[in-house]
């Protein structure tokens, strides 16, 4: 919350000032109307001079128009003050989003990352917007109130502004007590989030068997559990206003006895008290609004916080400076490579091979052997806990990530496509041009389809892809990879929903077009690796076999065994 | 709510119609509401009575210096502490009380929704953005619910304050009283063309930040993908134009509804400008006391203070109502049409399945199925093949009944499946489908899915079928285990692993296999390939896959090619006939 005020509003106090400014002129327009009104009753009105009431009369209807044209500028200035803020603290978390490691999602999850951005950032902007509106007028009017009491009877003003400091205390206390309860609410929210995206995307098992009602249920739950929230930080909350009033109103009850002795010493007059009273309405009122403020603030407060957890996130992944090898003749090498996602039970462990440009390695294994963390390895996506991996000689830690990412074409496992058209996709806002967009389609076997569909390269993809199937899914993925005829392609089981005729054209495409790509094909099928220069087969994460197809045919029992399996050998 | 619902479509955009749709979700806790207007009239009144009880206290001081009746003082002293005490806490419990009411509406309000949306038919979920379904459930609804618990009051509050004020104005000067018959239309005319100007900017704002939680959803869900291509900046840039767009439409928005407030406050001024003047042109006809000029301005200072109260949450109850539209919209949406009447659940189901000249496409313009027969007696084994985007996954589609077919029959022993409930029609299948789905929760959970009562050894016994428990046993949590949505530590052909237990556990009676085993490694399939055929057994399966190998021994081959069948038979007559099967058989190979 601090840095929002420090740092996002910094800019724009020049710009708070005036509309404090302006706002406090046109609040004080509209208290000079009593003043007025006042003036008229005890002075004109017994004079009897109708030109002067007309005059006087005029005078309110001018303070009238600037209270309209001052309040309705100030609050301008205000919403806008409030919707520049929002939109730098959006983009700064988005920003910072987009940069966080893999492993910074998996920490903060994914629909957590969502109502952040989401939510939380309405709260925020909701909050600046109202404070600035209606944040100054009360504090004028207290202020202000406290003040004239002052000159009235300064003893009684005292005693009044001697309950302050409880009033004070009880919303320092209830806000400390409630920021919690807004942050546990606000991850209850994440909860929703988590269960919609959830049901979303598996709406078709969620049918399949029939279980809408048990969604139904642990959705329900989770509103139970929300709602619960809110009605706790709501009745927390409630306890501002009221005892407010209380504590104003003893203190009223106060300035009366102690009046009632000074009066009956004689330092006081009752016209003064009453006086006071009037006073003391136009304080409690102001208060009351204050006290309103308080929850939005609370709430914004907590939101504030989750959203600055994120953009102090510090960086991960930071780029170090490594002398490039000299003797380095590979284009690529892993050495004695071991990873772990939880640095607990390794992923892989020491995995050690080099390429050559415009080779390319087949990796096979079972389910959960490690294949694609190699790859992930490789991009850097997250960094080895043992060994080195280098490209050209250079340990891909010290490749700037742009330049290290633009060498790549990948289609990974669960890959994504996005709400746009099919040259959208495969372009994905690396300024391809046409030809490089409808070359790849045709490299990737998709042109047959995609020319087929009404529209052809300008089709709209639907969310997920879930127009397509899920080889043409495939197809345009791939494309996605060649279109921009990477240095390292990396292919992670993605020709499983291929049909053996579509993949064999493929790899020849690739042979055709491609040999100077350095290629990674993850895959299950033998018939998909074959054909590589070298073969991994993984297991449990380790090495156990390394060569060509028929090498590894001679040497490797597993890498017999899978292929006995496919080939019905 | 329920018949009213299925019967009558509202029709989008009728501010009348969102209204009471909201009232009648509050008019549910009408005895709660009735007891939170007589607090309101209660703590109202009661808060009349202080500056009485001070009157008196004060006059036990008029007379001055030494003779201050302080037993008097004292009295009524005590009786204010104990009148605010009760005020005090009446605000309290009316607070709470519109704290649970509030929650109840809005409890109701997400229920509502999540059970429409569960209701929806599967071709909404491929059309609608995640983002913007999650915007409508969480911040429409927050922005409705928050109107509520405040604003409700507020205008009670408006109600009461106002006839008193003004009958008590009546009674002092009817004459002067005439003024507000020119203010009050004024700033009811005034604010209605202000409203209704900035009605579609609220729904404007309420529509543009749907966009940006879409927008926010989709990318933070490709975030690998656009790290992979390096594309955070352009995403960046993308997003800051959503977002610029968002926050223009809330500023437009408060731009003119920032209005409201201040020219509602002019009138008032106004009006009060106008009463000074008359009332002093009457005072001077000797018609009016000055006495009777000051407290009708006092009535006319609380007459005005909350109408101007009411006019600063104007904004907030027009954001309210765009809200409250795009959440009704969605109850709105039309569900998958009731069963048939009449439809009767399966049971005993032998597993015929037939299908005559069905013709299908997702759009008018585009049939994908055109006039397919096919008939799958009870526990034979169905393959289909073919290229990829055939149509194959449209059957299945089909056959669940997430889309209905344009033309055609399709029949379960012998039962049209229109005639046949939903749900029973489809927990007659088990399905494995190549986009596995796992939710968070413990992997327990996971497997026990379709199956309510499902024992811990029911679970192992299929995690062991499916090759998969000793990878459980291997994670420190065993069965516990709790998968989180984006876990990197479970690999997609693991998943795959998860969800065949899933289907093992069905107590089902046909079967479909949508590549349902293409992650999984060979050497793991032959393993779980027993486990499988015991799965498969007496069942009739519906099998779609790309390595032959797998189906090499079905009972039928369909292969299909945009949207036919083009060949049909066995392996053995389907490689005699050397056709498109043979051809694509021996792509395996090349």
């Amino acid at each position: 919350m601090k840095k929002v005020l420090v740092w996002y509003l910094k800019p724009y106090y020049g710009r708070m000032v005036i509309s404090f400014m302006i706002k406090f002129i046109g609040t004080i327009m509209d208290l000079c109307l009593p003043w007025v009104l006042a003036y008229m009753i005890d002075t004109i009105i017994p004079i009897g001079e109708k030109s002067r009431i007309f005059l006087w009369g005029a005078v309110m209807i001018v303070c009238s128009v600037l209270a309209l044209t001052f309040n309705v500028i100030a609050n301008r200035m205000a919403s806008k003050v409030a919707r520049d803020t929002t939109e730098a603290i959006r983009h700064d978390l988005f920003t910072r989003i987009m940069w966080l490691s893999n492993a910074q999602t998996d920490g903060f999850t994914k629909p957590s990352l969502i109502s952040r951005l989401t939510t939380d950032t309405y709260n925020v902007h909701q909050m600046l917007g109202r404070v600035q509106r209606l944040g100054v007028r009360a504090p004028i009017l207290v202020i202000g109130g406290v003040l004239v009491t002052l000159t009235l009877d300064p003893v009684l003003t005292l005693v009044l502004v001697s309950v302050m400091p409880v009033i004070v205390g009880i919303t320092v206390y209830v806000s400390r007590k409630s920021i919690p309860m807004y942050t546990s609410l606000q991850q209850s929210v994440d909860q929703f989030v988590r269960l919609i995206r959830e049901d979303v995307a598996g709406i078709r098992v969620i049918k399949a068997l029939s279980r809408t009602d048990y969604e139904k249920q642990k959705y329900d739950s989770i509103n139970q559990e929300v709602v619960q929230k809110e009605r706790k930080a709501g009745v927390t909350m409630a306890v501002v206003n009221p005892s407010m009033n209380l504590f104003l109103n003893i203190g009223l009850v106060l300035v009366v006895i102690v009046g009632a002795y000074r009066v009956n010493s004689g330092v006081s007059e009752v016209g003064k008290i009453l006086a006071f009273l009037t006073y003391f309405t136009i304080i409690l009122n102001a208060m009351m609004n204050i006290s309103k403020m308080f929850v939005i603030i609370s709430k914004a407060i907590a939101s504030a916080d989750r959203i600055m957890e994120v953009v102090d996130t510090p960086e991960d992944l930071i780029l170090e400076v490594c002398e490039k090898l000299a003797s380095e003749n590979a284009y690529i090498r892993f050495e004695q490579v071991s990873f772990s996602y939880n640095k607990n039970e390794p992923n892989i462990s020491n995995i050690s091979f080099s390429l050559q440009k415009g080779e390319t390695l087949g990796v096979i294994g079972a389910t959960g052997a490690g294949k694609s963390t190699i790859a992930q390895l490789l991009m850097r996506f997250y960094d080895p806990d043992e060994g080195v991996i280098s490209i050209e000689g250079h340990d891909v830690r010290s490749i700037p990530t742009k330049e290290l990412r633009e060498k790549f074409g990948v289609v990974f496992q669960n890959d994504t496509l996005f709400e746009d058209t099919i040259a959208g996709n495969v372009n994905l806002g690396r300024g391809l041009s046409e030809q490089e967009i409808r070359d790849a389609i045709s490299y990737a076997k998709a042109k047959e389809f995609v020319e087929e569909k009404g529209r052809g390269y300008e089709n709209q993809v639907n969310i997920r892809g879930a127009n397509l199937s899920g080889g043409q899914k495939q197809r345009i993925l791939i494309a996605r990879a060649l279109a921009a005829h990477p240095d390292i392609l990396i292919l992670d089981d993605s020709s499983s929903a291929l049909d053996y005729k579509t993949d064999a054209m493929l790899r020849k495409e690739l042979g055709e077009h491609f040999s100077d790509t350095t290629t990674i094909i993850i895959a299950q099928r033998v018939s998909s690796v074959m054909h590589a220069d070298h073969i991994i087969v993984l297991e449990e994460g380790q090495m156990q076999g390394f060569g060509t197809h028929e090498e590894l045919m001679e040497s490797c029992e597993i890498y017999r065994e899978i292929a006995a399996s496919q080939m019905g050998m | 709510m329920a018949e009213k619902r299925d019967g009558k479509y509202e029709k989008p955009k009728n501010r009348k119609g969102t209204i009471l749709r909201l009232l009648t979700y509050m008019l549910q806790y009408k005895y709660l509401l009735l007891l939170a207007l007589a607090l309101t009239v209660g703590s109202n009144l009661l808060s009349l009575v202080g500056p009485m009880l001070s009157g008196y206290a004060i006059d036990a001081i008029e007379p001055g210096i030494g003779r201050v009746m302080f037993d008097r003082v004292f009295y009524y002293a005590g009786l204010m502490v104990l009148f605010y005490l009760v005020s005090s806490a009446l605000s309290y419990v009316l607070s709470v009380l519109m704290i649970h009411i509030s929650r109840k509406v809005v409890y109701r309000m997400r229920k509502d929704v999540f059970h429409r949306l569960m209701d929806l038919p599967v071709g909404y979920f491929d059309t609608h953005q995640t983002g913007d379904i999650i915007s409508r459930l969480s911040y429409d609804i927050d922005t409705v619910n928050t109107s509520l618990s405040n604003d409700l009051i507020q205008i009670l509050t408006t109600i009461i304050t106002v006839i008193g004020a003004l009958s008590m104005m009546i009674v002092i000067s009817p004459n002067l009283v005439l003024i507000f018959a020119f203010t009050v239309p004024l700033s009811i005319v005034l604010t209605k063309i202000i409203t209704g100007k900035t009605r579609p900017m609220f729904r404007l704002r309420s529509r543009k930040l749907g966009e940006l939680n879409s927008f926010v959803e989709e990318m933070i869900s490709g975030q690998k993908t656009l790290k992979a291509y390096y594309q955070e900046e352009n995403t960046i840039t993308r997003f800051d134009e959503k977002n610029e767009e968002a926050v223009e439409a809330y500023y437009r928005a408060e731009y003119y509804g920032s209005v409201v407030g201040p020219t509602v406050n002019f009138i008032n001024n106004l009006s009060l400008s106008l009463v000074s003047v008359f009332g002093a042109l009457l005072f001077l006809a000797g018609q009016m006391s000055v006495g009777s000029i000051s407290s009708f301005i006092l009535y006319s200072r609380k007459f005005s203070g909350p109408i101007n109260e009411a006019a600063n949450i104007m904004s907030e109850l027009q954001s309210a109502l765009a809200a409250a539209e795009r959440v009704f919209n969605m109850m709105d949406e039309i569900p998958e049409p009731a069963d048939a009447s009449g439809a009767v659940a399966l049971e005993e189901v032998e597993g015929d399945v037939k299908l005559e000249e069905v013709k299908f496409g997702y759009t008018k313009e585009q049939t994908i199925i055109k006039g397919l027969n096919l008939h799958a007696k009870p526990g034979k084994l169905v393959a289909i093949v073919g290229p990829t985007g055939a149509g194959k996954t449209t059957l299945i589609n089909l056959l669940m009944r997430f889309y209905d077919i344009d033309s055609g029959r399709i029949a379960v022993d012998d039962r049209n499946i229109e005639e046949i409930t939903r749900a029973s029609l489809r927990k007659s299948y088990a399905m494995v489908l190549q986009e596995t789905w796992l939710f968070q929760g413990t992997i327990f959970e996971n497997i026990a899915y379709g199956k309510d009562d499902a024992t811990m050894d029911e679970v192992v016994e299929a995690a062991k079928a499916a090759r998969i428990h000793s990878y459980i046993m291997h994670l420190p949590e065993g069965y516990q285990t709790i998968l989180t949505d984006d876990g990197t530590n479970i690999s997609k052909g693991q998943k795959q692993l998860l969800t065949i237990a899933r289907a093992m556990l069905l107590d089902a009676h046909m079967l479909i296999l949508d590549e349902a085993t293409s992650n999984v490694d060979t050497r793991t399939e032959q393993k779980i390939q027993k486990a499988m055929r015991k799965l498969m057994e007496n069942k009739t399966c519906f099998v779609i896959a790309h390595r032959l190998s797998t189906i090499q021994n079905a009972d039928e081959i369909l292969v299909v090619k945009h949207g036919e069948i083009v060949e049909q038979g066995t392996h053995t007559e389907l490689m005699a006939k050397k056709g498109f099967y043979h051809q694509l058989y021996r792509a395996q190979f090349e």
